[in-house]
């Protein structure tokens, strides 16, 4: 067990390249109750949350859609990455993390005051969450609640339903299909079982963290953070400027010209990449924000942050770096993320164009 | 903890294994293994070089972190276990057979200072 944001969690239960694999081939479940869901209702519910994040609810057409976003701050740093979904009338859920869960809270509740919106925010910690993910995710599901299969068929991704169970969401963090599945805290660990029982297998931090890297999906606190803006961590396309919608740190970022840029790398030769690695490109020297050695791939692979020269050549996929790695300079390729999605690997090093 | 009594051991969890030749066989212990968690690259060993007791030999590289294998006594690195290069993870699932370096000693009396089983146990287990 290791500490992460402020719980016991394990980092895996036997093997973590086990694990990895068991989710890209059938099914694995993570217990992922450290994220704090926080409903946020009243007739202002989607005029706040329209200030709020940098992503536009306003798309959330109906009830049981949900979208990725970041929440901003008022100089365009991102606070937090997080989904939010729209439950029903005037009343929408956001999924924080855990690291940040009380600061955004605070940061909410402060906005909310300052700007006076008629909204209630309820922070749920009496909720858990339990991830199933896999291509088998959604039949062991299935499976182990019988009742669900109806309700939950025909949910698109980034679609959820609410039962009288919970809530299940076709949502994840694996860049594989499966169900994220919110229940009252005290019934989640007869749910784990059943699920354990139905042919999930429990998948710890480690499998979490080169699942999502594979996945090209960032991890706040390492990727972003409040001293970086969406665009210069490979979230612009988060960012919804097509309406006059002034949202918390709209005026820092936009027409901004954008100094750095985030990357896809795989490690030309035996290696583990890991996060402050030093990275040297063609515009100066940037950084590893994510590394880790990707079992689907067989190799180190990382997310790094490169510097964009004014005037200078722009860093692209195809482009040799070279990493620092204790040491010594080894020689890695750009690429653009994700690596790997519903099992498929999508980068292609023999066929990138060369620098 | 599986800690076989008829190894020498260091404080930095490898093993040591006197053969009837006079050199030595060298590998990373089960608690050794269990720490560092999955297994993906074992290499940069030194094959040739003479080094003194305590220098790196080689290095074992984990998801979580990248790990110097040290000489244990002063000696020539003999051989390397190419066999890891292609099964890395074999230092996991069989931590006393996978063998990393054959090693002759300069001074075979060296390995008698080495830990018996009993105190690398007391020590593996404050880990």
């Amino acid at each position: 067990m290791v500490e992460f944001g402020g719980w016991d969690m394990p980092l895996h239960y036997g093997s973590q390249i086990d694990e990895h694999h068991v989710v890209r081939r059938s099914a694995g479940m993570f217990d992922v109750s450290h994220m704090l869901s926080v409903d946020i209702g009243g007739p202002s519910s989607l005029t706040f949350l329209r200030r709020l994040l940098a992503n536009d609810p306003a798309k959330l057409h109906g009830v049981g859609a949900a979208q990725y976003t970041c929440m901003l701050n008022d100089q365009g740093g991102v606070v937090d990455d997080l989904i939010v979904s729209h439950s029903k009338h005037d009343q929408y859920r956001i999924v924080l993390n855990a690291a940040t869960a009380d600061s955004d809270v605070a940061w909410i509740e402060a906005r909310r005051s300052a700007d006076g919106y008629a909204a209630t925010v309820h922070v749920r910690r009496d909720l858990a969450m339990i991830a199933v993910q896999g291509p088998q995710a959604r039949e062991i599901v299935w499976n182990a609640l019988p009742e669900t299969r109806a309700l939950t068929q025909s949910l698109a991704p980034f679609q959820m339903v609410d039962i009288p169970l919970g809530r299940i969401s076709r949502t994840g963090y694996t860049g594989e299909d499966g169900f994220e599945i919110t229940v009252p805290a005290a019934t989640a660990s007869s749910l784990w079982d059943s699920l354990q029982r139905a042919g999930a297998v429990p998948c710890g931090l480690g499998a979490r963290d080169t699942l999502r890297l594979e996945a090209g999906m960032n991890l706040y606190g390492a990727d972003m953070d409040l001293s970086t803006t969406p665009f210069e961590s490979g979230l612009g396309w988060t960012v919804d400027l097509r309406s006059a919608r002034d949202f918390v740190g709209r005026r820092a970022i936009e027409g901004v010209r954008v100094s750095r840029v985030r990357f896809g790398a795989c490690l030309l030769g035996r290696g583990v990449l890991r996060g402050g690695m030093l990275v040297h490109s063609a515009g100066g020297t940037g950084v590893v924000t994510s590394g880790t050695f990707s079992p689907t791939l067989g190799c180190a692979i990382g997310l790094v942050r490169l510097p964009r020269p004014s005037g200078g050549q722009d860093p692209e996929a195809g482009h040799l770096v070279d990493i620092e790695i204790r040491g010594t300079r080894m020689p890695a390729r750009l690429v653009d993320p994700p690596f790997v999605r519903r099992g498929e690997i999508l980068i292609n090093l023999n066929n990138l164009p060369k620098s | 903890m599986n800690i076989p009594n008829d190894l020498k051991y260091t404080d930095t969890h490898e093993w040591i294994r006197r053969e009837p030749d006079g050199t030595l066989t060298l590998g990373i212990t089960d608690p050794a293994q269990a720490l560092l968690g999955d297994v993906v690259f074992v290499g940069d060993a030194k094959v040739g070089s003479t080094l003194a007791a305590g220098a790196t030999a080689a290095v074992v590289e984990s998801v979580k972190a990248a790990s110097d294998i040290y000489a244990p006594v002063a000696g020539q690195i003999l051989a390397f276990n190419d066999a890891l290069e292609s099964t890395p993870e074999r230092l996991n699932a069989s931590p006393y057979e996978a063998w990393i370096l054959k090693i002759r000693p300069e001074n075979p009396a060296d390995v008698d200072a080495l830990l018996d089983a009993a105190a690398y146990a007391a020590l593996a287990g404050k880990d």
